[in-house]
């Protein structure tokens, strides 16, 4: 991104105003709009600050201060893939400690690096809220559950070596600039890929089903009467692998 | 013996539940349907009478919340969804919105409309790219659908959601620091009062709810606060999401009513990993006073939490067995709460970094005698002491941490606990016995 006023600026530009429309106040729109610059430039350049700032009428100063409180922002070029360990307490213990020294003594890089051929860049993150797939790794923010120090090692390989990775609950993996410019807020029509839920997800709905366990039926004249009740056996039962 | 009561998760098996035709199809948006004939005075009070506590962790009413509101404000109202789900352990609302991100559209719509707001926001953690996707997915079928916009269902009533994704800081979940994100400032708590439901999002009324309190909400309408009420206990009624995690046989999601405990929960699941027993465990999330194997039959809802001296919190059970050194998972908590903490408040952002020098001497087996004392004394000063409880939560993490298991920090004064607590016993898949790879992982 830059001032030179070239078409990818103009669409750039007129993107960031497409999320500003979407709120009462524009100022809102800041944190997408600095996805969007990591999805135009790989990170947060001192340009995408300045066209942050343009749009809304703020200081420099005052969108950097911004950029620099979220740890999803980053100040350099990250890899094409991006590539999350958690080392959080619980996946810590589970094996992440591991994971995390495995493929970064693997790889030749530390927290917040790259490797010299751009691929992948790796981070320790906090919590990402999949306890029960740990360890867990991150791939562009997608989750690849259950990992070892093994399974780690293969995928930042795979990663570097250009081939087609899927999560292990989401979609093939895209790229970084890809994954932010979704999470800024445009769309790329992939909601459709992988399952409904992870197996971990859906290990107390298949015991209840087993054993027949179910919420009381909605009761006689209450709107939810009738055929949409909350047992689990009006969903079919699918098993997946 | 309480056993499982699926509700919310009912139907995450089917393979389109995430999409319009599956959730219809198990009838989704009947709710919204019966919500819009009534009154939305009835909406609030149907929800105040089911009791439905809210379920991001401080278990507030939501139909009390929903009623400061005030009916006569000249500024127009919000409701914003809490999605920021980052608290660690917590990890409930991420495969509620892969699943099923209809229910908590339909709920969103059910909970506007009672507060009478026509823009509502779900602010989503930013580091989920494809649950991100499946929420846009369902926002937009919701639009086609006549669910969202103008003259929802011909009910003349209009709504529109936007889906905002954050930045990755852990104390946007804390509501006011999440309503300064979404203003997009720095997320900073604010003090309080005044409260959001008078000067909240652009000083406006708002509801702060958590994705699972607002996701219950379509099934209290179908089945009434009486059915509601069938389930859970009086001061802690209803079902909900119960996240086993650690060192058990089967981690996974189970939903069954408040008050079960974790002795059933393990019962029916499969129990600890073989060959090893409890030693400790969170009731809801890090934050949430550690508890131990003499707490398994407490039930797991508000009041039983409390009355132990935890809390119920997001009902993140982090299990750990014997193999698992209490020094190391304390220090690694505070660890993360010196990380997120914003720095607006000097003793949490001063006190969780000496915290931290201490622990790790204590984890290195270089720690001194008077440490424990130190520790406990910072806990002090740091708790209660601070705009939001961010800081609460690493003291509660340290000072039960040192209550249960005095003798670890004691030996932390001469013992590395990797010694005392080999780091490759406690991993779940094959790891090198590298006796420093904690204390590598801590120095990088």
């Amino acid at each position: 991104m830059s001032q030179s006023g070239t078409s990818r600026d103009e669409q750039a530009r007129a993107e960031m105003r497409e999320l500003m429309a979407r709120y009462p106040d524009p100022r809102s729109a800041l944190l997408p709009m600095l996805h969007l610059v990591q999805a135009y430039d790989g990170y947060v350049t001192s340009e995408g600050i300045e066209a942050c700032a343009e749009e809304l009428g703020l200081t420099t100063a005052e969108v950097a201060a911004v950029a620099t409180f979220y740890t999803m922002y980053k100040r350099h070029p990250m890899g094409e893939y991006h590539v999350g360990v958690c080392t959080n307490t619980l996946c810590a213990v589970m094996g992440g400690d591991a994971i995390w020294q495995r493929v970064s003594t693997h790889l030749g890089v530390g927290h917040d690096e790259v490797t010299p051929d751009g691929r992948v860049s790796l981070e320790r993150v906090e919590c990402n809220a999949a306890c029960d797939y740990a360890p867990v790794v991150m791939v562009n923010w997608e989750f690849v559950d259950n990992q070892s120090p093994d399974t780690a090692v293969a995928l930042v390989d795979a990663l570097r070596a250009g081939e087609d990775v899927r999560s292990t609950r989401g979609a093939h993996i895209c790229t970084f600039r890809e994954a932010e410019r979704v999470i800024a807020g445009f769309a790329d029509d992939r909601a459709g890929e992988g399952p409904a839920a992870g197996e971990p997800s859906l290990r107390g709905l298949r015991l209840a089903r087993e054993h027949g366990w179910q919420a009381p039926p909605f009761p006689a004249g209450s709107p939810g009467a009738g055929p949409s009740q909350p047992q689990t056996t009006t969903a079919p039962t699918k098993e997946t692998p | 013996m309480t056993t499982l009561a699926p509700v919310l998760s009912a139907h995450w098996d089917a393979p389109d539940a995430y999409t319009l035709a599956g959730y219809e199809r198990t009838g989704g948006y009947r709710a919204l349907r019966a919500a819009l004939e009534r009154d939305p005075a009835d909406i609030v009070s149907l929800v105040k009478a089911s009791g439905l506590r809210g379920r991001g962790g401080a278990g507030f009413p939501a139909g009390m919340k929903w009623g400061f509101i005030p009916a006569d404000s000249a500024k127009p109202s919000y409701l914003v969804v809490n999605a920021d789900e980052s608290e660690p352990g917590t990890c409930k609302d991420i495969p509620l919105m892969m699943a099923t991100p209809h229910t908590l559209v339909e709920g969103i719509v059910i909970a506007a409309y009672a507060i009478k707001a026509k823009r509502a926001f779900i602010y989503v953690r930013g580091e989920v790219l494809h649950v991100i996707r499946r929420l846009r997915a369902a926002v937009a079928e919701a639009y086609q659908a006549g669910y969202l916009g103008a003259d929802i269902l011909g009910s003349g009533y209009d709504l529109d959601v936007v889906v905002h994704a954050g930045g990755g800081a852990y104390i946007c979940g804390e509501e006011t620091a999440l309503l300064d994100s979404l203003e997009g400032r720095r997320g900073q708590p604010r003090l309080r009062p005044p409260f959001p439901a008078v000067a909240g999002l652009y000083a406006s009324p708002t509801v702060i709810n958590n994705v699972e309190t607002i996701a219950s909400v379509p099934a209290i309408v179908l089945g009434g606060s009486d059915w509601f009420r069938s389930l859970g206990s009086e001061k802690s009624p209803g079902f909900t999401m119960y996240s086993l995690s650690g060192h058990v046989a089967n981690p996974g999601q189970y939903e069954a009513p408040l008050g079960i405990t974790l002795r059933e929960l393990l019962d029916l699941s499969g129990g600890m990993r073989a060959g090893h027993e409890l030693k400790f465990w969170t009731p809801g999330g890090s934050s949430t006073p550690i508890l131990t194997a003499e707490h398994l039959d407490v039930p797991l809802d508000y009041e039983g939490m409390a009355g132990v001296g935890s809390m119920l919190g997001t009902k993140a059970l982090q299990v750990f067995d014997e193999t698992t050194s209490v020094v190391r998972t304390t220090l690694r908590w505070v660890e993360f709460y010196k990380h997120e903490s914003c720095g607006k408040c000097t003793p949490c952002r001063e006190g969780n970094w000496w915290l931290l020098q201490i622990l790790r001497r204590l984890e290195a087996g270089q720690g001194r005698s008077e440490d424990i004392d130190l520790l406990l004394d910072l806990c002090d000063n740091i708790a209660g002491r601070s705009f939001c409880a961010l800081a609460d939560g690493t003291s509660a993490c340290v000072t039960s941490a040192i209550t249960h298991f005095r003798s670890e920090f004691e030996d932390g004064t001469h013992t590395p606990a990797w010694e005392l607590f080999p780091y490759e016993r406690s991993a779940i898949v094959p790891v090198a016995p590298t006796a420093t790879t904690a204390a590598e992982a801590v120095a990088s």
